[in-house]
């Protein structure tokens, strides 16, 4: 599989990077190489292997539905770049 | 002309009754202020990992059971990756190709047929925070309701054979209904649509009649009570065939119900596809749940609405829409069948219960399980009808008065002194006084005019202070009249 600049320009969209079109074609190459290096994986014979979305043996870790303190309401907000009335602000966006 | 036929399904999300968040320990609540019920985990900070709510899996399975599906011996989350400020890790812990409940159904009887409404899927995720728009190009966002935990229910377009699909407003309507009681009765959740804790976006298409395939679909938003999804997908079905029959096409999109002006407005539509790249979640294990388990959850499963319905019908011989009536939320269902269970007049009990007692409830606000009143009260009451100490309409007055005070209702009768007159003496008495003071009505009467007999009756009752029994009354005056 090759990843077209077009590929690149859609995936940089969905994690909202913003890039140059010298970035693009550059981003292009690097992702093409990086996916040459997992095409080895293919080789391997998983014939015999069940498919596994985890890799450890362990199931079923659950917690009791007890209900703990949570943050002060300013330490919450204390990471916003820019708060009001104990709220994040973010521009408005149309829901899509 | 082209005849068309439409395709409803209903995506239904449900807000569960834990005391804390899905994958931390913040409490779960409604309203308060802003920003302090969050923590690491559901502000998405790093390195903060997501731990499931045990008890949240288990409301959850009982609900899938009670709605019929076969609950996966295992399941897992997924990531769905989109960004939107309501979300502060920039994905939500969903469930994908591998949810915990599958094919189930919901009957519903809207317009007298009967039907199973195909369930696809029962799942579990988290909610989203809350964004409050302000004036000007800002808005404020509010974590408190990030990481709630969420339960989505999703019905089955085309259905597999032996079940149905839903077709009409109504229907729509009616499946969100008993799907609110089915959660009411098994205390999953407090489904209150005004306070958001089920949100219902169905999504509608019509096609012409017969045609397999399916037309375009649109969803609908913002639909905060059942009124407003019977009126939103009932505009949205003849908005659409008004399109196809201009010759238009139906766009897919997401639109807007706008309950002020009763219509549906497109909001923005998508430029992109969304595209959520689901993968499963790395920070929780696979839960496998096996046959105890569920054979336990199973068990806990109270009598469901229908259940209780045809059993109202059936024990206590009522007529479908008293029973429906009754068995509307659990608590009153509970308090009639106590009663019921108590009295030799279940159907009597019945109409005092659905008339009197649901009039004073909501007039007064007060919530079933709060009231005062115990079977005791109710039949002690129509014992006192049945052997004649108080008629129905001073049964009506010590009706209230046990509402409001919580007395017995003899205590009542002997304190007001509301025993009813049956003594033909005083009746008689009260009957003379009333005729020999209305003789202009007298004349009438003899004249023809019989309606007039109502007016005497309520005379003589006044006269008697209510207490007089109705059919001596009656009686009496009936041949003094006629004299
Ligand atoms: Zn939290």
């Amino acid at each position: 599989m090759r990843l077209s600049k077009e590929d690149i320009e859609s995936v940089a969209y969905l994690s909202r990077l913003e890039l140059a079109e010298e970035e693009k074609e550059k981003l292009t190459g690097h992702i093409n190489r990086l996916l040459d290096n997992f095409q080895m994986l293919q080789e391997i014979d998983t014939q015999d292997v069940e498919p596994t979305s985890h890799v450890i043996p362990v199931f079923n870790v659950f917690r009791e539905d007890v209900a703990r303190p949570s943050l002060p309401a300013d330490e919450v907000i204390s990471n916003g770049p820019q708060v009001d009335e104990h709220c994040f602000v973010v521009p408005k966006v149309v829901e899509t | 002309m082209v005849e068309y036929e439409p395709v409803i399904g209903m995506e239904v999300h449900v807000e569960l009754q834990t005391q804390s968040k899905m994958f931390c320990g913040c409490k779960v609540e409604f309203g308060g202020e802003p920003n302090t019920r969050c923590c690491p985990v559901c502000l998405g900070l790093p390195g903060s990992l997501p731990v499931v709510n045990k008890r949240a899996i288990e409301l959850m399975t009982k609900t899938a059971l009670a709605l019929n599906c076969s609950i996966a011996s295992q399941s897992i989350f997924h990531r769905k990756n989109y960004y939107y400020p309501d979300l502060p890790k920039n994905y939500q812990i969903s469930q994908y190709d591998n949810p915990l409940g599958s094919n189930g159904y919901v009957e519903i009887s809207a317009g007298g047929r009967h039907k199973k409404i195909a369930i696809r899927r029962v799942h579990m995720e988290e909610d989203a925070g809350k964004l409050l728009h302000q004036e000007g190009n800002k808005s404020h966002v509010d974590y408190n309701r990030s990481g709630v935990p969420l339960m989505e229910i999703v019905t089955m377009n085309p259905p597999p054979p032996g079940l149905d699909q839903i077709e009409s407003a109504e229907e729509a309507r009616e499946y969100l209904q008993r799907l609110r009681q089915i959660l009411l009765y098994l205390g999953v959740s407090d489904v209150k649509m005004e306070e958001g804790s089920m949100r219902c976006e169905p999504n509608i298409s019509i096609k012409p009649k017969g045609q397999v395939e399916f037309g375009t679909k649109t969803e609908i938003k913002n639909l905060n009570s059942f009124r407003a999804v019977y009126m939103g997908v009932e505009y949205e079905l003849k908005r659409q065939e008004k399109v196809l029959r201009a010759g238009g096409r139906v766009v897919q999109e997401t639109r807007r119900w706008d309950d002020s002006r009763s219509v549906t407005a497109s909001m923005r539509s998508k430029e992109v596809e969304q595209e959520y790249r689901y993968f499963p979640e790395p920070d929780l294990v696979p839960m496998i749940f096996n046959d105890e388990w569920i054979d336990e959850l199973h068990s806990t499963i109270p009598e469901l609405p229908l259940e209780k319905i045809n059993r109202f019908i059936e024990s206590y011989s009522l007529p479908q829409a008293d029973a429906e009536v009754l068995a509307d939320t659990p608590e009153l269902a509970d308090f009639y069948d106590n009663c019921a269970k108590c009295s030799k007049d279940p159907k009597a009990v019945a109409n005092w219960v659905t008339g009197e007692f649901l009039r004073l409830i909501n007039a007064t606000g007060t919530p079933v399980d709060a009231t005062k009143l115990t079977p005791e009260h109710i039949c002690s009451l129509l014992d006192l009808i049945d052997k004649g100490t108080i008629n129905r309409n001073i049964a009506k007055t010590v009706f209230e008065e046990m509402f409001n005070s919580g007395k017995l209702p003899a205590d009542i009768v002997k304190e007001k002194s509301l025993e009813q007159v049956t003594d033909t003496g005083a009746i008689e008495a009260a009957v003379d006084k009333v005729i020999a003071a209305h003789s202009a009505e007298v004349d009438r009467f003899r004249a023809g005019e019989e309606k007039l007999i109502g007016f005497f009756v309520g005379q003589v009752m006044r006269e008697s202070k209510g207490k007089a029994n109705p059919g001596v009354v009656n009686k009496l005056l009936k041949s003094k009249l006629a004299g």
